[in-house]
């Protein structure tokens, strides 16, 4: 497959293995933020086969995991009314509310749908005039520009029956945050990919200068990772809080400004809540002033709803680099795929998933 | 919900005024919005999130760093330190 099986030849990965070894002199942490890459480490062996001096910790680049608690609440009211349909991308269906998910709304009889594009919600609502259409817009700067466009195109064509759940969050906030808490470890990152083809790395290059930290760009594919972490390596070993670019065929430094200039016509920056981190401030997007009438917090008046997460739950401290997941004394006991206590354990992309699924060590 | 595969785009459309396609992901077509690529041909590789194809994937580049790659396995430039060690296996790439 073009684009693909280059990036998966196990000799090249063998040879980049080899010259993080040699190159690593001492101990370094690295992050790598997506979601999509903990899972690719994890399902590549990646923690076993790398040498001991580099530790890799996952962030919190699973749109699913830092979905707040209230959102998922404030969609499950709004799921459960009777001239709803209401729509989402498929994994937030299983992400546990503080009762109940959005598959068991649909099960006591709410139209809740999966899509694929939040543009198949706008034809929903052109099909179904007697309802309401409602569109879960979670994500990260990948989900931006589809959640903007969709919104954008419903103003142009007066599409009135259509609103989103906005729950839109941003990386260059996060790692702020998480590089400002005391107990920090991350010394590299490893940026995500995708992110950073709709929004460019520009916005990467003061957080690497203020935090003395080297961040690259890059993708999913074995070889992507470990040309990533070897780069991550040779920046840190010299010293060099810079930002180097390991993802050239879908990453350019300015992004994509048409996706950039959609999302700022639509979006504005706004404070947002983390699920299992807190408010981080500045790190959400949610609808101008002009665009408010497709807010559909406004429109079904669930703004108010608070939530509190199950106590046994760390994924905090995971989605934050500082605990791994099987430190955490309910992994693969109390908490399972089918079992999920955290939204860490429901996206095959949150951390806790993929360590119940791939990792080879853990003692039950 | 992240794909990380590059589609090849081998249709375009027009529906409700915006530029759309089908994009071929391993044999798997999907529908995508085409208006965040505005200048893509038929035959070019795109990846493809939430429905909308965000980045026509750069050939040059491509070629560029996997000549690189070739040319550092060539060089027989990584020799492992520890020749004894366990070979990594690889039997999930
Ligand atoms: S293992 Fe489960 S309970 Fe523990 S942090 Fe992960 S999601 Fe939360």
């Amino acid at each position: 497959m073009k684009y693909i099986d280059e990036y998966r030849d196990p000799e090249l990965a063998r040879k980049l293995l080899d010259e993080i070894r040699r190159t690593a002199t001492r101990h370094w942490t690295i992050m790598e933020i997506c979601g999509g890459q903990t899972h690719s480490i994890m399902r590549n062996g990646f923690d076993q086969l790398l040498p001991d001096t580099i530790e890799l910790v996952h962030g919190p680049g699973c749109p699913v995991c830092v979905t707040p608690l209230e959102s998922i609440e404030r969609a499950l009211l709004v799921a459960a009314r009777k001239e709803v349909i209401f729509t989402s991308f498929g994994d937030m269906l299983r992400v546990p509310g503080s009762a109940k998910d959005l598959f068991m709304v649909r099960s006591e009889g709410g139209d809740v749908r999966i899509l694929f594009s939040p543009l198949d919600a706008l034809q929903i609502a052109r099909d179904n005039p007697s309802k309401e259409v409602v569109f879960f817009a979670v994500g990260f700067e990948t989900t931006a520009p589809a959640n903007a466009m969709a919104v954008w195109q419903a103003a142009r064509e007066g599409i009135k029956n259509f609103s989103v759940l906005v729950s839109q969050v941003m990386v260059p906030p996060a790692m702020r945050a998480i590089l400002s808490s005391p107990a920090n470890r991350v010394q590299g990152f490893l940026a995500a990919g995708h992110v950073c083809a709709v929004m460019g790395y520009e916005e990467y290059e003061p957080v690497a200068r203020e935090f003395h930290v080297p961040i690259v760009p890059t993708g999913f594919e074995p070889v992507d990772l470990l040309a990533g972490i070897l780069k991550t390596v040779e920046l840190l070993e010299e010293g060099r809080a810079e930002v180097v670019n390991r993802y050239g065929r879908v990453v350019s430094r300015e992004g994509n400004l048409v996706a950039q200039k959609i999302i700022s016509e639509v979006f504005e920056v706004t404070d947002r809540q983390w699920r299992g981190i807190g408010l981080i401030p500045g790190s959400g997007l949610s609808l101008r002033e002009a665009y408010s009438h497709y807010d559909a917090e406004k429109k079904f008046d669930v703004s108010h709803i608070c939530a509190s997460e199950s106590p046994l739950c760390m994924s905090g401290s995971v989605l934050q680099g500082v605990l791994k997941p099987d430190g955490c004394p309910a992994f693969a006991r109390e908490c399972t795929p089918e079992h999920p206590l955290g939204a860490t354990m429901v996206s095959s992309e949150g951390a806790c998933a993929a360590y119940y699924n791939y990792h080879r060590n853990f003692a039950l | 919900m992240c794909l990380a595969i590059p589609g090849k785009l081998v249709e375009l459309s027009n529906e409700n005024g915006l530029k759309m396609g089908i994009v071929d992901v391993n044999g798997s077509k999907t529908r995508a919005c085409l208006e965040y690529v505005p200048e893509i041909q038929l035959g070019q590789y795109t990846i493809v999130h939430a429905g909308f194809a965000l980045k026509i994937i750069d050939e040059e580049d491509a070629a560029e760093s996997l000549k690189l790659w070739q040319e550092l396995i060539e060089s027989g430039a990584f020799q492992p330190d520890e020749p004894d060690r366990e070979p990594p296996t690889f039997e999930s790439l």
